[in-house]
């Protein structure tokens, strides 16, 4: 037990330093990529924490498509030029008081965490008590599309929602035009053959993780983060090109999910008496049927979103 | 002390840090992984509590509850969300402008006679 404790302290002391390098690291590229070895360290956290689903999104999508979007965006900036300002007095100060602040909010929050009420409020009961009617094994994907349906609902909108922001920071004449963040510069060839090997399993692996997610951990969310990464691959090695943005195929594939969601909530008035409510005995078929539309759709969004916006169409059949 | 505190200090210190770093930070997509971090802390503070309060699952591992679990899934999706368009507006200020801080006083000024302080 002292033995997986000072494990843990040295998961912790690592967390906090690779947070301290990405803050605090000159260059911008060497932040980016502290973040992601952190990320990665925070999803081993929390498998410790017994919480594998949540391990799984943060491994795929807070750490994998934003470390990547991020890297991207260092390598697309102008490098920054560190000028010599006036004031750096001044600046040190202000630096120190906001330090000062901070390190008074984080000891706030260490007193809550050490004074947390025992025992724990805790809606695990319920849960336990109520999954059987949703047919389901995994008690997460039982919040998730059951008892908080809602939630996930909204969520899968928030995705188009950002896809549409993201599209309409477009330049006019780029409108229709193919994402182009992912563009291939110069891929070497050990990306290229990367990109023909790994999608076949990796297809394979989201695929599965939506299906499990029924009993085990796993889900949409992780299923389409994984197929959207693999696209992603394939777009990233030249091997694929984006599709152009005003095509209507794309769009039915974005909103088939939340749209069949909210469909198939609309009904649940009639059939079981309330917005996102199953009828009896059909719960765990019509989230299975859900659940595989939102995955096509969460991975057509978050590769889309990876993406960028559109760009001018080139010179043969564009605009004038 | 038990492991669940330790990694619940640990958020703490995340947070302090992130809100450090996007407060301080002049680089505005170092500002955005400041506050990828500082999410990160908040994240991990409410997987400790739901850690604590115990799963549904019984057997060997006590678990987790599962209704902060799907809150912090839900989180992670939104705060990638949120990213893409906070790094397309920035993609978008260094073209139109050719700087990526919001520093008010522009980096291209010629050096003028005062000294620093």
């Amino acid at each position: 037990m002292n033995l997986a404790l000072a494990a843990d302290g040295f998961l912790a002391l690592l967390i906090l330093g690779l947070a301290i390098w990405t803050i605090a690291a000159h260059a911008t590229y060497g932040a980016v990529v502290g973040f992601v070895a952190y990320g990665l360290l925070v999803a081993l956290v929390w498998v410790r924490l017994s919480a594998v689903d949540v391990a799984l999104t943060e491994a795929a999508l807070g750490t994998g498509l934003t470390g990547m979007l991020l890297l991207g965006a260092a390598a697309r900036l102008p490098r920054e030029v560190v000028a010599p300002r006036s004031g750096r007095g001044l600046r040190l100060l202000f630096q120190m008081a906001v330090g000062v602040l901070c390190a008074g909010i984080a000891a706030g929050l260490a007193a809550i965490v050490l004074l947390l009420p025992e025992p724990t409020p805790t809606l695990a009961p319920q849960v336990a008590a109520n999954l059987p009617t949703t047919g389901l094994g995994n008690p997460v994907t039982g919040v998730l599309l059951g008892f908080r349906a809602i939630d996930t609902l909204l969520e899968a909108v928030v995705l188009v929602l950002a896809l549409i922001g993201l599209w309409s920071l477009a330049p006019d004449d780029a409108w229709g035009g193919r994402p182009a963040a992912l563009r291939p510069r110069q891929p070497g060839s050990a990306l290229v053959l990367l990109a023909q090997l790994l999608p076949p399993l990796g297809i394979l692996v989201g695929i599965h993780l939506f299906w499990t997610g029924a009993n085990h951990p796993g889900g949409a969310f992780q299923g389409g983060a994984v197929l959207a990464a693999m696209w992603v691959i394939t777009l990233v090695a030249g091997l694929t090109k984006p599709p152009r943005v005003d095509q209507r195929w794309l769009r039915i594939v974005l909103v088939v999910g939340p749209a069949l969601f909210l469909v198939i909530g609309l009904v649940g008035i009639w059939l079981a008496g309330a917005f996102l409510a199953y009828p009896e005995g059909y719960a765990k078929p019509l989230i299975l049927v859900i659940e595989a539309a939102l995955t096509l759709s969460i991975a057509a969004a978050l590769g889309l979103l990876l993406a960028g916006p559109p760009e001018p169409v080139e010179p043969l059949g564009g605009q004038p | 002390m038990t492991f669940t505190t330790l990694f619940g200090l640990c958020g703490a210190g995340l947070v302090g840090l992130g809100l450090y770093g996007l407060i301080c930070h002049p680089s505005v997509l170092r500002k955005i992984l400041a506050f990828n971090v500082l999410g990160g802390g908040v994240f991990l503070l409410l997987g400790v509590i739901a850690r604590r309060g115990g799963g549904v699952v019984l057997g060997a591992d006590p678990g987790s509850d599962p209704v902060p679990q799907a809150i912090i899934i839900t989180a992670l999706v939104v705060a990638f969300a949120a990213t893409v368009l906070a790094v397309a507006l920035l993609l978008r200020l260094a073209g139109a402008t050719g700087q990526a801080t919001l520093d008010a006083e522009p980096s291209w000024r010629p050096s003028s006679p005062e000294k620093d302080l």
